[in-house]
């Protein structure tokens, strides 16, 4: 196949437009360089309204909102999921690991629940208090400035708690608790399980003239037409592009190897335009990969060369390995005092509006890391699947199950908002051995290797999934209620998710100062390549009880200065 | 794109792919098309809207299937001054699920097969043309799940299935909307639980609490911070 070589020359390529891509796109075109963005999906803009899901109803959908074509519902805003057709990937003997990918403008930050976390000091240097993992090269203080700016630039709400492991930053004001929120609270409290307001970015109040208030229809998950939720798109790249950036968007490309000059220095990327089915190649004089982790990964380990004949900056082998993703395990819980609710307009934010944070002291525990506890519930818009069971809760209370008739109407009107929910998200240990790597076997419909993976939860993990379900029962107990389904056992893994599951996969490309036992330095470099940087979760050296979306985004922004400052230096 | 280049792009898609190339030599079949998909508008990628015109142009149930449908629809949800499960659009739903989720097919044209067969064996004649009270007779036997089995006998799987499909889809309907009484997907301004609600549930707001909440009437003032990340606006 003959490759069509782009006779523009860029100063950086960004492979990716997620929060990582969004965010070095914005940076680096605001202090005026000369930016490609390559987005294997296509664009998106939430204000578009042929692609706007934002305010339709079930009944504007032949499914009604049935999560046939999109996994979190039709409605949902990511064009992808676990599986996408043409693109398998593979798993290694009994490995379980998911591998959730959004090909689109924006990435998975167009559908996710906007909970925006700091880490804190303990965060990066765990290993300091419990022997395990590794910790990581740089601290708190290197990376707070770039959170502060992070606060300031796209919003999050929450509320100043003076804790020392979930640092407080510029917040907004959070909005008030739902009713199965104050069910949370007082439920918690009892067990003296910290509760508090979420940090969400959300626009609870006004942060510039460009971008809208939150206007409380819960649908963050479907990307907010007026720009008052973060996604990558909306908040960093059109912005970037309205200020003059010298910003070129590539859609519909799939990256499959960096170039390489004689000397073994990045030159640019190389890719398949999903609409002719030809290969492109680019030329840059840096190249920023934010594809994923595990895209990323891939994408490295694809770009073998003569000066790198084990991929691209894999001279440790570590590329792929120690991936991890947040532990996390959910219970369902029916509310009796919840029956027969008067109903008004409770949509809210999109996502919750308390959660707990890790409160324990791992010391006086048999698993090492925290987790946290997200609350769900309420008077949710009606979509496929209300009204299934109908009744199925009657048998709590002494009544028949199931049956046809008006009963049923009474049914669904007295058990509607009376269930409330639980998910604890916590920390794993990366393992070396789990790790996904190219399966030379098979290729995508790209003509590209795909990943298999190889990945096993510890007892590490299973035990503190099962001290999240004696939490959530003990919660559930306090605030009169009653725990629905049985405590999962030792057979089901504690109720643990399969990793994968909850879309927080880190640490592919580990950060650290010795080249021999990471793939990147402080600065998101390739320790093999000066000009190859990575500010997706691939250098994650951990991943904190706190998802890591804010952290990607701190973490790029330093990057992108340090790309700046290196070019001022004429290093590239 | 507007709606009507947005449809012709469509169908320009699918003749490319082969799927439609008869159709579109049919008279009027633009116009077929455009009904169809345009009775819902969804924000779908072109992918998805050619995948489910496809959907919407494959029929499943025959006419006397269909018939039984609505009959057991109606038991199941008979009509009231809310809403009927034809307002709801139940039977149009229910049609498309067979074909979204192809898993159901034979759960439930096997179980509208064994109905009209236990019927015919019961009362000598299919399950429309009997008694509403033989109906019912016949319904109770399948519409209790038995709690003391692991998996429930394949009558009772196909009622809870049916049940479950006419439930959701007459309460994801407009008139079932209505009747939840569901009140959102719009925009609005939350401030929290309305008092006699707190009231009639036992529970109120922490005082502390409610004071680092947003003060409504200053959301649209820009945010702006002394270096502590104190909110001064």
């Amino acid at each position: 196949m003959e490759i069509i070589e782009n006779t523009k020359h860029y100063d950086v390529i960004i492979v990716g437009s997620g929060a990582g891509g969004g965010m070095a796109t914005k940076v680096l075109a605001d202090s005026g360089l000369k930016v490609a963005v390559i987005e294997a999906g296509p664009h998106f803009d939430p204000a578009n309204p042929d692609q706007q899901t934002q305010f339709k109803w079930a009944h504007e959908s032949p499914r009604r909102g049935a999560g046939t074509q999109r996994d979190f519902g039709e409605y949902d805003m990511a064009y992808g999921g676990w599986d996408i057709e043409g693109e398998p990937y593979n798993r290694i003997g009994d490995t379980e690991f998911d591998w959730y990918r959004s090909r689109m403008l924006g990435g998975r930050t167009n559908h996710w629940g906007r909970i925006s976390l700091r880490f804190g000091p303990n965060d990066f240097k765990s290993k300091d208090k419990d022997g395990l993992g590794e910790n990581w090269p740089i601290g708190y203080e290197d990376i707070k400035p770039y959170y502060d700016k992070v606060d300031k630039l796209i919003g999050v709400f929450g509320t100043k708690e003076n804790m020392y492991n979930d640092p407080d930053g510029f917040f907004l004001p959070p909005p008030k608790p739902r009713l199965h929120d104050l069910f949370y609270i007082n439920g918690a409290r009892k067990s003296n399980v910290k509760v508090m307001p979420s940090r969400l970015s959300v626009l609870t109040k006004r942060i510039n003239s460009e971008r809208g208030v939150c206007f409380y229809c819960g649908q963050c998950n479907r990307s907010c037409s007026v720009y008052a939720d973060f996604s990558s798109g909306s908040c960093l790249i059109f912005p970037a592009q309205k200020s003059g950036g010298q910003i070129d968007l590539y859609v519909d490309s799939m990256v499959h190897r960096v170039d390489v000059d004689q000397n073994g220095k990045a030159s640019g990327v190389s890719y398949i335009n999903k609409k002719d089915r030809l290969e492109y190649r680019l030329k840059s004089k840096v190249v920023v990969l934010a594809a994923s982790a595990c895209s990323s990964a891939r994408i490295l380990l694809n770009s073998k060369s003569t000066q790198h004949p084990n991929g691209l900056g894999n001279s440790s082998d570590l590329i792929g390995k120690y991936l991890h993703d947040s532990t996390g395990t959910d219970r369902a819980v029916f509310i009796p005092k919840l029956m027969d609710r008067k109903t008004y307009n409770e949509d809210g934010v999109g996502g919750m509006h308390v959660y707990s944070p890790w409160w324990l002291d791992n010391k006086n525990l048999d698993f090492p890391r925290g987790y946290h506890i997200e609350v769900w519930g309420g008077l949710g818009m009606p979509s496929y699947g209300t009204g299934f069971d109908p009744n199925l809760l009657n048998e709590h209370l002494g009544l028949p199950v199931g049956g046809y008739g008006n009963s049923l109407r009474q049914d669904v009107k007295k058990f509607y908002g009376s269930v409330l929910g639980m998910s604890g998200r916590g920390e794993s240990i990366a393992q070396k051995d789990n790790y996904c790597e190219i399966d030379p076997t098979q290729v995508d419909q790209f003509g590209i290797p795909v990943l298999r993976f190889n990945y096993h939860w510890s007892d590490f993990e299973r035990k503190q999934a099962k001290h999240m379900h004696d939490t959530f029962e003990e919660i559930a107990h306090n605030m009169g209620g009653i725990v629905l389904g049985d405590k999962p056992g030792k057979d089901k893994n504690f109720g643990l998710n399969a990793p994968g599951r909850i879309i927080h996969e880190v640490g592919t490309t580990r950060m650290g100062s010795d080249p021999k036992t990471s793939v990147v330095n402080e600065f998101e470099r390739l320790h093999d390549v000066e000009n190859v940087f990575i500010v997706d979760a691939g250098p994650f050296v951990s991943q904190a009880d706190k998802n890591p979306t804010w952290t990607i985004l701190a973490l790029s922004w330093r990057t992108a200065d340090h790309i700046i400052d290196q070019f001022k230096k004429q290093n590239f | 794109m507007d709606r009507r280049e947005s449809i012709k792009s469509l169908f320009i898609g699918s003749i490319a792919g082969g799927g439609l190339l008869l159709e579109s030599c049919a008279p009027n079949s633009e116009a077929i098309i455009e009904k169809k998909i345009w009775d819902y508008k969804y924000g779908r990628t072109p992918k998805e809207a050619a995948f489910d015109e496809k959907l919407l142009q494959e029929k499943f149930f025959d006419e006397s299937e269909m018939i039984l449908i609505v009959v057991l629809a109606n038991l199941i949800l008979p009509p009231t001054k809310e809403g009927t499960i034809e307002q709801a659009g139940v039977p149009k739903f229910i049609e498309f699920m067979m074909k979204d989720i192809p898993e159901f097919q034979t759960k439930i044209r096997g179980g509208l097969m064994w109905l009209n067969t236990h019927s015919s064996q019961n009362f000598k004649r299919l399950f429309i043309n009997i008694s509403e009270n033989e109906q019912k007779y016949i319904l109770d036997k399948i519409a209790f799940p038995n709690p003391d089995l692991d998996v429930q006998l394949h009558e009772v799987q196909f009622f809870s299935l049916l049940r479950n499909l006419v439930m959701t889809g007459y309460f994801t309907s407009e008139v079932g909307v209505s009747e939840i009484g569901y009140q959102g997907n719009v925009p609005n301004i939350w401030d929290g639980v309305p008092e006699d609600v707190l009231k009639s549930v036992g529970v109120a707001y922490d005082q502390d609490w409610i004071d680092k909440c947003i003060d409504q009437d200053k959301r649209n003032e820009q945010a702006e911070w002394d270096d502590q990340g104190n909110l001064l606006t």
